[in-house]
């Protein structure tokens, strides 16, 4: 029951954080200068009349919200603007239909361009993840378990190493020995232009494709995972009842699974969400680098082309993430430590 | 020297040494801490004995190597008889069974993240004491109650944080309890709790003692705790037995210049009864570099030349009392 309502409490703060961030992103992207039609006015080819297209075309003609004497929309005083036709209210309607505007540079909805992206990021990132968290985790373990000795020194080495090294660098420098040394591919999804007998010759394109992009976001964030995990279990491991535990007769490994990890993962758990929070934001150096069509790329490619709708449908899914990841983090902290639901 | 069969555990001149620190990057540093160095001790059966001493004086570490938590160095203990340092696998496990630990600190000694009955049963699983859960969770509560934790039913699912600091002490008793130890090995059980609470853990241990016979070696540093309580007292210096005896022998007229300096400073209730105070001068010596002869001459008020030459042996006083130091013919 208790924590029933812990859940319930959770899902309506996340749901009003999402209507914030969507009325924030909506705001952000109106107060930057700058829209196609008024970039087209620079040219001298472009009549009038096919500027004014382009703004009806983006829905640019329509007022922000209201007129600035009264932003009260029931009430709406000299200028009579009716609320339901105002950009904001589109804005509003577009995203309870799942739309998210018109891509400025490719003309294609947004929506659907993302749509084809975030399955590349989501293969990507997932697979990157997983492999650090796995072995982030199990090299933090060991290296807590044999803690100062010549294995704990050298593992510590390496993952801050790993984990001081430019993303971008170390995608780099990977390209440059995986390409030559290896013979994989330089960057892409697919190799273009090839038709595939059948879904296991794609599979394997795609495989190659991915190791290396993989191993770069994996490398980079393992060190962190070690980092936190070997000194969280070895504070854990210093603590009173691993004592407890170890004379009331239980073996090394009940120790560690039973009474440390659990106690351990807490901050784990956290780490956990906000990296993976940060999905999109983290693959936008890996994706670069790689070619990668996933949206780490494309929010690159999309701020130097001024892609507003892009960028602001990229912010909202951005921002969600996070959402969704910390509301994740609540409900499994309430699943491992029992402290949280009866409180 | 053999063990006497009365007793429940005998030490015969037990070594506990520890490298002193890591061995650093660039040289290994080949000195020993001697946390323990000679200790002999016979604790009786269905007896509290009363282990007082400074901290860093050795007595934590004679605790985890009486339990098995480490190995000692040299030297022989014996449990009911047995050499414990011979025994192996089962039986050693077994043994284990036998001596179980209360610890200082219930604040931290408890797994957050389990429920009492999940705590007081663990050691149960590990020993395999009670094939199912029913028998288990019968035993758990009989602990519980044993412990002084009425109604133990509305214990069991509760968590380490819901408790006080003495519900949690006597949550660490129970788990304690729960394998029928012949030994408690009880490490400044009371120094965290509040005084109030002081009283009523050390009755259940006294309790203990009186209904289930179990023998209590009872850690401390505090002579107030013990006057009451403890049958003998044995008082430890740097690693070493220096006196022990009857607790009204040891109290009433110390022999060791050691304990009398400890008494000395215990608190008095009574402003007229207060006495001269002898304040020791320095600190401890490292357990690295022990002082030659008598490891107590650099803080003895009364040391003389030949007290750092000598080791003292342990000069008996009484039949129960015994004291090791060189000047005690002297002052007779």
């Amino acid at each position: 029951m208790k924590s029933l309502r812990l859940i319930a409490s959770r899902l309506v703060w996340a749901i009003f954080t999402i209507l914030f961030v969507m009325t924030l992103n909506f705001v952000i992207f109106r107060v930057l200068p700058g829209d196609p039609a008024r970039g087209g006015l620079r040219d001298p080819r472009l009549t009038r009349e096919a500027i004014e297209a382009i703004r009806v075309r983006f829905g640019l003609e329509k007022p922000v919200i209201n007129c600035v004497q009264s932003l009260n929309p029931w009430e709406p005083g000299p200028c009579a603007v009716n609320p339901f036709d105002t950009q904001f209210f589109i804005y509003l309607r577009n995203l309870a239909q799942g739309e998210l505007g018109i891509s400025y540079h490719t003309n294609r909805p947004v929506a659907e361009m993302m749509s084809q992206m975030i399955w590349n990021t989501i293969l990507l990132i997932g697979l990157g993840q997983i492999l650090a968290i796995i072995l982030g985790m199990g090299l933090g373990i060991l290296a807590a378990w044999k803690a100062r000795t010549r294995l704990d020194f050298g593992a510590l080495l390496f993952s801050l190493l790993a984990w001081s090294l430019p993303t971008f660098w170390l995608g780099i420098i990977l390209l440059f020995w995986g390409s030559n040394q290896l013979g994989l591919p330089i960057g892409g999804r697919l190799t273009p232009g090839v038709d595939f007998p059948n879904t296991a010759a794609m599979l394997k394109d795609l495989g190659r494709h991915l190791v290396l992009p993989t191993l770069t976001y994996t490398i980079v964030f393992l060190g962190e995972y070690m980092l936190i995990m070997r000194s969280t279990l070895i504070d854990v491991l210093s603590e009173d009842f691993i004592l407890t535990a170890k004379a009331k007769g239980l073996h090394t490994f009940q120790i560690l699974k039973d009474h440390a990890l659990r106690n351990a993962m807490l901050p784990m758990v956290t780490l956990i969400a906000i990296n993976l929070g940060f999905t999109v934001a983290g693959a936008i150096q890996i994706e670069s680098v790689f070619s990668w069509p996933g949206l780490g790329g494309a929010v690159f490619d999309a701020v130097g082309q001024r892609d507003y709708p892009m960028l602001q449908g990229a912010f909202l899914l951005l921002a969600v993430t996070v959402i969704l990841a910390n509301l994740a983090a609540d409900l499994v902290y309430s699943w491992l430590d029992p402290r949280v639901r009866t409180d | 020297m053999t063990s006497s069969p009365s007793s429940a555990l005998s030490l015969r001149n037990l070594h506990k040494h520890f490298d002193a620190g890591r061995p650093g990057l660039l040289r290994r540093d080949d000195r020993l801490v001697h946390a323990v160095d000679g200790v002999d001790l016979d604790l009786g059966r269905g007896e509290i004995l009363a282990l007082v001493g400074e901290s860093g004086c050795g007595k934590s570490t004679l605790a985890l190597t009486l339990l098995g938590l480490e190995r000692p160095t040299s030297g022989e203990m014996y449990f009911e008889g047995t050499d414990v340092a011979r025994l192996r696998g089962a039986a050693l496990k077994d043994m284990h069974k036998r001596i179980q630990m209360v610890f200082q600190d219930p604040y931290e000694s408890l797994n957050p993240m389990m429920t009492i009955e999940e705590i007081v049963e663990e050691p149960l699983i590990v020993h395999r004491s009670f094939p199912t859960s029913d028998q288990r969770r019968a035993r758990v509560i009989q602990a519980l109650e044993d412990a002084g934790l009425k109604p133990a039913d509305s214990f069991l699912d509760r968590l380490p944080h819901q408790l006080s600091g003495g519900q949690r002490q006597r949550v660490v008793i129970a788990a304690s309890l729960v394998l029928d130890p012949t030994i408690l090995l009880a490490d400044e059980p009371v120094s965290m709790l509040d005084v109030s609470i002081r009283a009523e853990i050390l009755n259940l241990l006294a309790d203990l003692r009186a209904r289930q016979g179990i023998s209590i070696l009872f850690i401390t540093h505090d002579f107030g705790t013990v006057a009451h309580f403890a049958d003998r007292i044995a008082v430890m210096y740097l690693g070493r037995i220096v006196e022990i005896g009857r607790t009204e022998e040891v109290l009433r007229a110390p022999r060791h210049p050691y304990t009398k300096a400890l008494l000395s400073v215990v608190p008095v209730p009574n402003p007229r009864l207060r006495q001269k105070r002898t304040i020791l001068q320095g600190e401890t010596p490292n357990p690295i570099d022990l002082p030659t002869g008598c490891r107590f001459h650099p803080r003895c008020p009364i040391a003389e030349d030949r007290c750092r030459l000598t080791d003292p042996p342990a000069v008996t006083l009484s039949p129960s009392h015994s004291a090791a130091c060189l000047l005690i013919e002297n002052d007779k």
